[in-house]
């Protein structure tokens, strides 16, 4: 049914999203949950993508085509540059605190560091 | 909790929220009906306004540019981040654990197209960087072409070419002036009477590389800090494997 | 919403569970990879070219390169310290 295909993209984001979740909480290696938070984070970005889209609008490079033609919306896109950033960056965080964790008690496992020992 | 009692606890509570999801966007307006009103004014005058054909770099570096001097400094508090978690103290005593030594000799085929495609990415990173008024691209991806190529060098020559590359104390003060001159950029136009991150430099002609005043320049600010610190962050990862001395416990 | 555009999502979809699931971290590596890749082509089919770019450098090239080189560093630590353990012994 053509509602279905239309909320697609709405759905998968969802979907991406229980994934993610579920890495994170199945996982038994602390690398592999750091790589499931990526898979959450890019969850928001079909979602974002999917609500700026206009049926037949152009990409709003106007390089080659008149100011004014009908395009998807620009400033949803502004907003998800910053968020691919964001993530590259927390990922990179998160991957020196894993290294860190690894190195003082020689484990990777989050099970194995869950008490906190002072 | 137990693993069993976690999974279930998911999968129910996993069920509630794709079904309320399901539930909340039904009723949304069809996708592709698309009725906010910014994304058609800043079509309609943003190539006007601004004399940049972009109209999401136009947005990111001038528009909204706030967000992103805010997003250029998350990156540079996260590089500091890790550089403070992994870096070894200065004076720390060290031993010496034996460097991985270069034992694959690349066979001549794969430096022969590397060299090429290095060449290649480092002109290809410098055309996406300064064109970034024009056509998709801009700083930040630039940035992050420009970081890999001396990756690239690692991995199809050997270490001692990496390290005479890549220079840590160069990319530290590289990217703390990659940061700092995005800030200088937006504070000018205070001295000059006018709101913080203004468009102050003459916009120039539309479709000209030199145009669109303050937004090639701010990408090119931000295409050499995030070069440098993507560089810094893969370098501090690798730097135990390549010195072979890790800190003694 | 094409039938391209259909696919493209559903196997976005099925990507994104297939690295959820692979539990090799070296492996993830290569997936997470290809998932970058598979984004970058939705974002063009969004019509966001800017994005796509973006998404190609930091999903394929930067992040695949930094979670790799977090597991070598583990690897080599943990190689270094047996090495360290095998001399004094």
């Amino acid at each position: 049914m053509p509602n279905l295909l239309h909320l697609l993209p709405y759905l998968v984001s969802a979907w991406l999203f229980l994934c993610g979740l579920y890495g994170l909480i199945s996982s038994k290696h602390l690398v592999h949950s750091v790589v499931c938070l990526a898979i959450l984070q890019s969850s928001t970005y079909i979602l974002l993508l999917g609500i700026g889209y206009r049926l037949g609008g152009a990409a709003p490079i106007f390089a080659d085509i008149a100011p004014g033609t009908p395009t998807v919306d620009p400033v949803v896109q502004a907003l998800m540059l910053t968020d691919v950033v964001v993530e590259a960056v927390v990922v990179a965080l998160l991957l020196a605190m894993v290294v860190k964790a690894h190195e003082k008690s020689g484990t990777v496992s989050p099970d194995e560091l869950r008490s906190l020992r002072g | 909790m137990r693993e069993a009692i976690r999974r279930r606890l998911f999968f129910v509570f996993g069920g509630i929220f794709f079904l309320s999801f399901c539930y909340a966007v039904v009723d949304l307006p069809p996708w592709g009906d698309y009725r906010g009103p910014y994304g058609d004014v800043i079509s309609r005058v943003g190539v006007y306004e601004r004399h940049a054909t972009d109209a999401v770099n136009a947005i990111n570096y001038d528009y909204r540019a706030f967000d992103t001097l805010g997003e250029e400094f998350i990156l540079f508090t996260a590089v500091l981040g890790v550089m403070m978690l992994l870096r070894r103290e200065e004076g720390a005593s060290t031993q010496d654990a034996g460097r991985v030594e270069d034992r694959l000799r690349l066979s001549t085929t794969v430096r022969a197209t590397a060299m090429p495609a290095i060449v290649f990415t480092v002109v290809f990173g410098f055309y996406i960087g300064l064109h970034g008024q024009l056509t998709p691209g801009g700083g930040f991806q630039a940035g992050v072409i420009l970081a890999s190529v001396p990756f690239l060098l690692y991995v199809c020559e050997n270490t001692e070419t990496f390290r005479r590359v890549t220079s840590h104390s160069a990319a530290e003060v590289i990217e703390a002036l990659g940061a700092g001159a995005y800030a200088l950029i937006g504070l000018t136009p205070l001295f000059l009477g006018m709101p913080f991150l203004t468009n102050f430099l003459p916009l120039g002609a539309t479709g000209d590389v030199f145009s669109s005043g303050t937004i090639a320049l701010i990408s090119a600010c931000v295409g050499v800090e995030v070069t440098a610190a993507f560089l810094l962050v893969g370098y501090t990862y690798l730097e135990e494997i390549i010195t072979g001395e890790i800190p003694e416990e | 919403m094409t039938w391209v555009g259909a696919g493209l999502l559903l196997l976005v979809a099925v990507t994104g569970l297939g690295v959820v699931r692979t539990r090799d971290v070296t492996s993830q590596v290569i997936a997470l990879s290809f998932y970058g890749v598979l984004m970058a082509l939705v974002f063009f089919f969004f019509q966001a070219p800017d994005v796509a770019l973006s998404q190609i450098t930091v999903g394929a090239v930067a992040l695949p390169l930094m979670v790799m080189l977090a597991i070598s560093r583990m690897r080599y630590r943990k190689s270094a310290q047996r090495k360290m353990g095998e001399r004094d012994a």
